[in-house]
């Protein structure tokens, strides 16, 4: 596969960022969905906030599995001293996701109180479990890891919990939980409908709260994560339409477009992440304090020839996917009724 | 313990468990094509009785898989992070494409197979089972080629020196066509097609011995005993053309397998037995000859021993475990063909359904390929050993560098606590289901499935 000049490992940087954004937009929204389930209380509130992500969120966790897949291909160094270095919050993540997974499919099986009410624990323990640690290896990976000289992470689990990446978790639960709030919104009638429509305002509150924060907290302790956008005052444009993004949330929400509240709410996402990886580039994971060994998108890469065959792989599955995908939520469009194959 | 024994502990227990899953899921995949092909050509309402049913069940085993899936993505970086970084390369592109073909397009589609009968027409729903079934064997097929290169290595080179090795890609297709992936792709589809049919079977026997259900029971007998008398006999043949690439490839793997310490010509086949690893002896009846004209196609063909392919103790696998694993896995083998044949002749007489006894053996023929797939894949990977990636990586050498010890086990209690809790819900809901049963409202379908087909609908 020949690619000319391209700059393939530019292009999986890019790449990977979307698998994740991708992931950020649709699972985003199923695990935020699970952090508010607790919130509902009948038992057919829960059912019909359970199925409005019933067909889909099976698909949508693809993108990590596909996203993390992608990262072992195309940057195996990374991905091995990640997954080893932060070996117990992984382990973790896993357990959090396979219980949540589980719960949506069991939960509605049997009638019992006591059976339900376990599921439903799991289910909403386990979303909030796994936004949180997603969000706290973010806030790692930021904030820059003791790697040594081999690229191997030198720290322990305990240092993974440093005051930053825990904000960038609880910004990361709060984010998914406006973001599932939307989109329950979209797929609900009736009284639910009205009482989530309620919600709205405390989930955008709490997470612009949380956001607020998070900005002030990496421009003071986390120079490094604005050093771009410093150097090159233009970038600010990305910030401002992630602003703009958030504030049009509640305005849409107050004219009753929730469809056009959920898209606020991807832009919102898609430039966050997009500041995230302009900053971080051409970086993967930084080293703190020693930067020296930081993996980059050069050293921590496949070869050439890896990544050109990934890019003919990916240019050739991808359209399929996003043309079924795009199908799928077709012909599940519309309010959630719940029938005999329901969850 | 050390890090290396808990490691694999922590890899056996996960994979044995997912191992379970998606050969039932692409084993059923095809007899939900089956039901529903059939259904679409016939318009009897007992095969959309069946489909939905069956859907239901292949509904709980892909979720655990899935489930159980992510684990094993992960354990590869957590757990191996030496070997994911030497592999990576090569492994990755395979990895990657299994992700873009195959995991969107089953989980994807799952969704219109599982929640659109009413939502979409016959046509649209079926094109959703086949995408799903497909899915299912694309994702067998590039776990396989990975797991094959490890076995025997092709189109790559080693770059860099010492801790920096590492294999990269020189040519994807010989990389992908290595020497056994493609015996070794049909052998684990074969074994899922058993998997899927003998549960199918089983659970339709259960109804005939209970007298529940009968034309369900009946329709779901004939259609399952097909496909899983056509899988034992395909398995047969995929075997031996696997066991021979084995010998060809990796012939330490084949003495394992065999118990044969000595290189000779007229190599025997030990039927079963018992290896003295220390004195180098077997015990238990031999076929002499057999095992080269098993190899070779010729008796005379010498067949190397592992006192000649591998001279040095470290360099062989547990002898005595791979060649019980190998050989429960053929027994298992020959005994699926026995009683679907068995199964066959007497349901084409029409005297099965008075065979008590043969219908209690349908009932626990279910167990026969799960039992031969887990022995299979234990032998496969024991029989490697102490390779990681053959005769390039050795498995001690694959760990993660930073990883201890105690982690490790935090991670296997874990995971054991979590999976016992797993199988035993997975145990419950299957057995409610079976006592459930098909429902009769399912013999008159719903929404639009219920419309009159249009041409293009």
């Amino acid at each position: 596969m020949n690619f000319g000049p391209l700059d393939l490992n530019t292009t999986w940087f890019i790449l990977i960022s979307v698998l994740f954004t991708g992931y950020a937009m649709l699972d985003g929204f199923d695990l935020g969905v699970g952090a508010l389930h607790l919130f509902t209380k009948t038992d057919e509130e829960r059912r019909i906030m359970l199925n409005a992500i019933g067909p889909v969120w099976d698909g949508n966790e693809v993108w990590l599995v596909t996203g993390g897949g992608a990262l072992f291909a195309a940057f195996p160094n990374v991905y091995a001293t990640v997954f080893s270095g932060f070996y117990l919050a992984f382990v973790l993540l896993l357990v959090a996701l396979i219980f949540r997974a589980v719960a949506i499919e069991f939960r509605s099986k049997q009638p019992m109180r006591w059976w339900r009410r376990m599921w439903d624990a799991g289910f909403s323990g386990g979303s909030i479990l796994s936004s949180m640690l997603i969000g706290v290896a973010m806030g790692n990976i930021a904030w820059g890891v003791p790697i040594d000289d081999r690229g191997e992470f030198a720290g322990t689990f305990l240092g993974l919990l440093g005051p930053y990446p825990i904000l960038i978790g609880v910004t990361t639960v709060a984010l998914f939980m406006m973001h599932g709030a939307i989109y329950s919104l979209m797929k609900t009638e009736g009284p639910l409908h009205d009482k989530l429509r309620g919600w709205i305002n405390h989930c955008v509150i709490f997470f612009i709260i949380c956001y607020a924060v998070t900005t002030m907290a990496t421009l003071l302790y986390v120079p490094h994560m604005a050093a771009r956008m410093r150097a090159n005052p233009w970038l600010f444009s990305i910030a401002l339409v992630n602003m703009l993004a958030i504030a049009n949330i509640p305005r849409e929400i107050h004219h009753g477009r929730d469809w056009r509240a959920f898209v606020s709410s991807c832009v919102a996402m898609i430039a966050l992440m997009g500041l995230f990886g302009l900053e971080m580039y051409p970086n993967l994971v930084l080293s703190n304090p020693d930067t020296a060994h930081s993996l980059t998108i050069h050293n921590a890469a496949s070869s050439h020839k890896t990544l050109g065959i990934m890019l003919a792989i990916a240019l050739t599955g991808v359209p399929i996917v996003l043309a079924y995908t795009v199908s799928i939520y077709w012909i599940f469009r519309g309010k959630v009724k719940l029938d005999k194959m329901s969850y | 313990m050390d890090v290396l024994t808990l490691s694999r502990i922590q890899f056996t227990l996960t994979i044995s468990f997912h191992y379970i899953y998606p050969l039932l899921s692409i084993g059923l995949g095809v007899m939900l094509v089956l039901v529903e092909g059939l259904w679409l050509k016939t318009r009897k309402p007992i095969y959309h009785q069946m489909a939905r049913f069956w859907t239901k069940v292949f509904a709980l085993t892909f979720a655990i898989g899935v489930a159980t899936g992510i684990v094993m993505e992960f354990e590869f970086g957590t757990n191996w992070a030496t070997y994911s970084r030497y592999v990576g390369d090569v492994f990755g592109s395979a990895l990657a494409a299994e992700g873009i073909f195959a995991f969107f397009l089953e989980s994807g589609l799952l969704a219109v197979l599982l929640f659109g009968w009413d939502r979409v027409g016959r046509k649209t729903h079926f094109f959703a089972t086949c995408m799903v079934c497909l899915g299912a064997h694309f994702s067998a097929i590039w776990i396989v080629v990975a797991n094959s290169w490890m076995q025997t290595p092709a189109g790559f080179h080693i770059v860099g020196e010492g801790m920096k090795a590492r294999a990269e890609i020189t040519d994807f297709w010989a990389m992908v066509l290595n020497p056994s992936s493609m015996d070794r792709l049909f052998h684990t589809l074969c074994g899922a097609w058993q998997a899927g049919a003998f549960l199918v079977v089983s659970v339709s026997a259960w109804y005939l011995l209970k007298r529940k259900h009968q034309e369900f029971a009946r329709g779901s007998l004939r259609l399952g005993l097909m496909v899983g008398l056509a899988a034992s006999l395909f398995q047969l043949v995929s075997g031996h053309s696997s066991a021979q690439g084995v010998a060809k490839n990796q012939p330490v793997k084949l003495a394992a397998f065999e118990g044969l310490y000595e290189t000779t010509p007229n190599a025997p086949l030990t039927v079963f037995g018992w290896m003295d690893e220390q004195n180098e002896k077997v015990i238990g009846p031999k076929i002499p000859g057999m095992l080269s004209f098993l190899a070779h196609n010729d008796t005379a063909e010498p067949v190397a021993g592992l006192r000649e392919a591998a001279p040095q103790p470290k360099d062989r696998p547990p002898v005595n475990v791979t060649f019980q694993l190998f050989h429960l896995m053929v027994a298992i083998g020959f005994g699926m063909i026995l009683i679907s044949a068995l199964g066959f002749l007497y349901f084409w007489r029409g005297s099965l359904f008075d065979k008590r006894w043969l219908l209690w053996l349908l009932v626990l023929s279910v167990l026969g390929p799960q039992l031969a797939n887990q022995a299979g894949w234990f032998a496969a990977e024991v029989g490697r050993q102490p390779w990681i990636v053959q005769g390039l990586l050795r498995t001690s050498e694959g760990l993660s560098a930073v990883v201890k010890a105690n982690t490790v086990l935090a991670a296997i209690l874990l995971f054991s606590a979590v999976y016992l809790l797993l199988f035993a819900v997975f145990v419950y809901l299957l057995n409610d289901k079976i006592q459930q049963g098909p429902e009769d409202g399912d013999l008159i379908p719903s929404g639009k499935l219920a419309l009159p087909m249009r041409e293009g609908a």
